[in-house]
């Protein structure tokens, strides 16, 4: 059988001729799309440093092996803002400064918006911490992260019930 | 990791087949196989993805109130199903305490049933392990062994089942539903995974091929609903497995347990039912008293199989932590961290 695979990135349809199947998202993205913003912490599940949006769930691209995933919307930290306008959950880490060295911060803020868009969580910062376990932080911003993901709940809340 | 191929079965027919050749393995996730592939602890010759099967991925209500699960389900929707919110809340509430949110939107209900061991030297290629490499001896005795097993282990293997999931299913007696080259047949959970014997490396009841389709839970299960838990101690606050762990359900009658459920984590190769323990506790009011009795009862044949006799008191308590909060009620909704020992008990008693 063929490994190519058809994947729509940060909203650009792609079809990539694999020579291997082994290649993971992650690897993918980083070293043959160029698109190194997520990061490879761990490469074990461990660190959440490589969080994506799978078809629009947050999941570790290290564990997601690329050509099982054929035909799936892959979201990236590149693919976030929106022109110059950044995403409010980007916005809101450099309000309160959720990050120190920046390593773990693209895995963070995939991760907090899939936790905002499950809507477990709310604006509860038990919830909010409880939800964003999965992405740990050597530099241990976690207060600052905690903080935005909720600033950034109340702010994307706020502009749906504008809209 | 080793170069495989890759197919892609259109039918369950062909998923079986495929399977069934030799260094065949199914890929669900991926998100245990993946990562024993990277570190050449599985080394496959073929990976059949069920990721593009259909007819693996309904939750579908059942005759007697039971659900019927497909095993290509994803541990969070499985989670946040109302169904099972609602009817068979303790199976939420342990699927919510394992791993991370990342990993719960990937991980596979069949894949979850399947995960293997944490024990480091399985997953260190350069140690002596009879589950990875039979007859090799175990480096697991007189090595690193605080989290190993104190229930059902034997000299070749002293292993635990890391799965959260499976603790509630078998204290809620789901079914697993099988496909294979012999045709269809279904295995009770409490007798799907292995004790280790002489040969740790058989942990479960399925022969090569066979496919995990669905999971059955009985709609008798869901009797239990007003009164279920699931506790599990960690080492960390949250995104670890378990120490030890519990799923308790009751029924309780004009003041009596009419029923009882009790399942152990962490502390064998298997999710451990205490069936000892639920017998005894029917009939009694539900207290701390009835509950110590039951949990002894739950842990007296363990014996620690290295530096982990703190396993067995600690196991006892979670037991009797989890019956208590049981007896209180399940809460209308779950805690900010699902099954945290640390949530404030009813009555301020301690386990
Ligand atoms: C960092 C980390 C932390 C974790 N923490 C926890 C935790 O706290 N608690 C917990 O319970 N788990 C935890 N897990 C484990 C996680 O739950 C499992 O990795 C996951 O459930 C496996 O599901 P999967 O779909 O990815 O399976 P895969 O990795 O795809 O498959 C696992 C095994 O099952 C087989 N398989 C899969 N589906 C079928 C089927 N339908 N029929 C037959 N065979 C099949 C595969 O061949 C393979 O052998 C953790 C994992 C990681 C990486
Ligand atoms: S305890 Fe079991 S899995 Fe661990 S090293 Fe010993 S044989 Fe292997
Ligand atoms: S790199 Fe994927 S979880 Fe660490
Ligand atoms: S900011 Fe350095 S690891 Fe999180």
């Amino acid at each position: 059988m063929s490994l190519s695979v058809t994947l729509t990135i940060n909203h650009v349809p792609r079809t990539i001729d694999l020579d291997d199947p082994r290649v993971t998202l992650l690897d993918l993205l980083r070293e043959r799309l160029n698109l190194t913003g997520t990061k490879k912490g761990c490469d074990r599940g461990q660190c959440g440093a490589c969080t994506i949006l799978l078809d629009g769930r947050r999941v570790n691209a290290c564990l997601a092996l690329a050509i099982s995933h054929d035909g799936a919307e892959v979201l990236t930290i590149e693919g976030l803002a929106q022109g110059d306008t950044l995403h409010p959950v980007q916005a809101a880490f450099i309000a309160h400064d959720a990050l120190q060295c920046g390593f773990c911060t693209p895995g963070q803020i995939m991760s907090a918006v899939g936790l905002i868009g499950e809507g477990q969580a709310g604006t509860d910062p038990e919830r909010v911490r409880e939800g964003m376990s999965g992405n740990l932080c050597r530099c241990a911003a976690y207060r600052g992260i905690t903080e935005a993901v909720v600033e950034a709940t109340q702010a994307m809340t706020t502009q749906q019930e504008a809209a | 990791m080793n170069r495989f191929d890759y197919v892609r079965p259109r039918t369950v027919a062909e998923a079986v087949a495929a399977g069934a050749e030799p260094g065949s393995a199914f890929l669900a996730a991926g998100t245990n196989l993946l990562d024993l592939m990277k570190i050449g602890v599985a080394r496959p010759a073929r990976l059949v993805d069920l990721n593009h099967l259909p007819g693996l991925s309904s939750i579908e209500a059942l005759p007697d109130g039971g659900l019927r699960i497909g095993a290509q389900i994803r541990n969070a929707d499985l989670a946040h199903h109302a169904q099972v919110v609602r009817r068979f809340p303790a199976v939420a509430e342990a699927l919510l305490s394992g791993a991370s949110a990342q990993l719960r939107n990937a991980a596979t209900v069949g894949g979850n049933l399947l995960q293997r061991t944490r024990c480091s030297y399985f997953q260190d290629t350069a140690s002596a392990c009879n589950k990875r490499a039979p007859g090799s001896g175990c480096d697991a005795r007189g090595g690193d062994n605080r989290l190993h097993a104190v229930l059902g282990w034997s000299e070749s293997c002293i292993a635990t089942n890391p799965s959260d999931f499976c603790v509630a299913l078998a204290a809620f007696d789901a079914v697993v539903e099988i496909e294979g080259p012999a045709g269809r047949r279904e295995i009770p959970l409490r007798d799907f995974h292995r004790l280790p014997g002489s040969t740790p490396d058989r942990e479960t009841d399925l022969a090569p091929g066979e496919l995990i389709v669905a999971l059955r839970l009985p709609g008798e299960a869901a009797g239990f609903a007003p009164h279920s838990r699931y506790v599990k101690l960690r080492e960390r606050t949250s995104y670890a497995f378990a120490v030890v762990s519990a799923a308790a359900g009751l029924r309780i009658e004009d003041g009596r347990i009419a029923a009882a459920r009790l399942a152990l984590g962490g502390v064998a190769a298997k999710p451990w039912r205490a069936t000892a323990a639920e017998a005894a506790l029917v009939g009694a009011a539900p207290g701390a008293d009835a509950f110590r009795a039951a949990a002894g009862l739950a842990l007296a044949e363990a014996k620690p199989s290295g530096d982990n006799a703190f396993k067995i008191e600690l196991a006892r308590r979670i037991a009797v932590r989890a019956l208590i909060l049981a007896a209180a009620g399940t809460p209308a909704r779950l805690p900010a961290l699902p099954a945290s020992p640390f949530a404030p008990i009813p009555g301020g008693l301690h386990g």
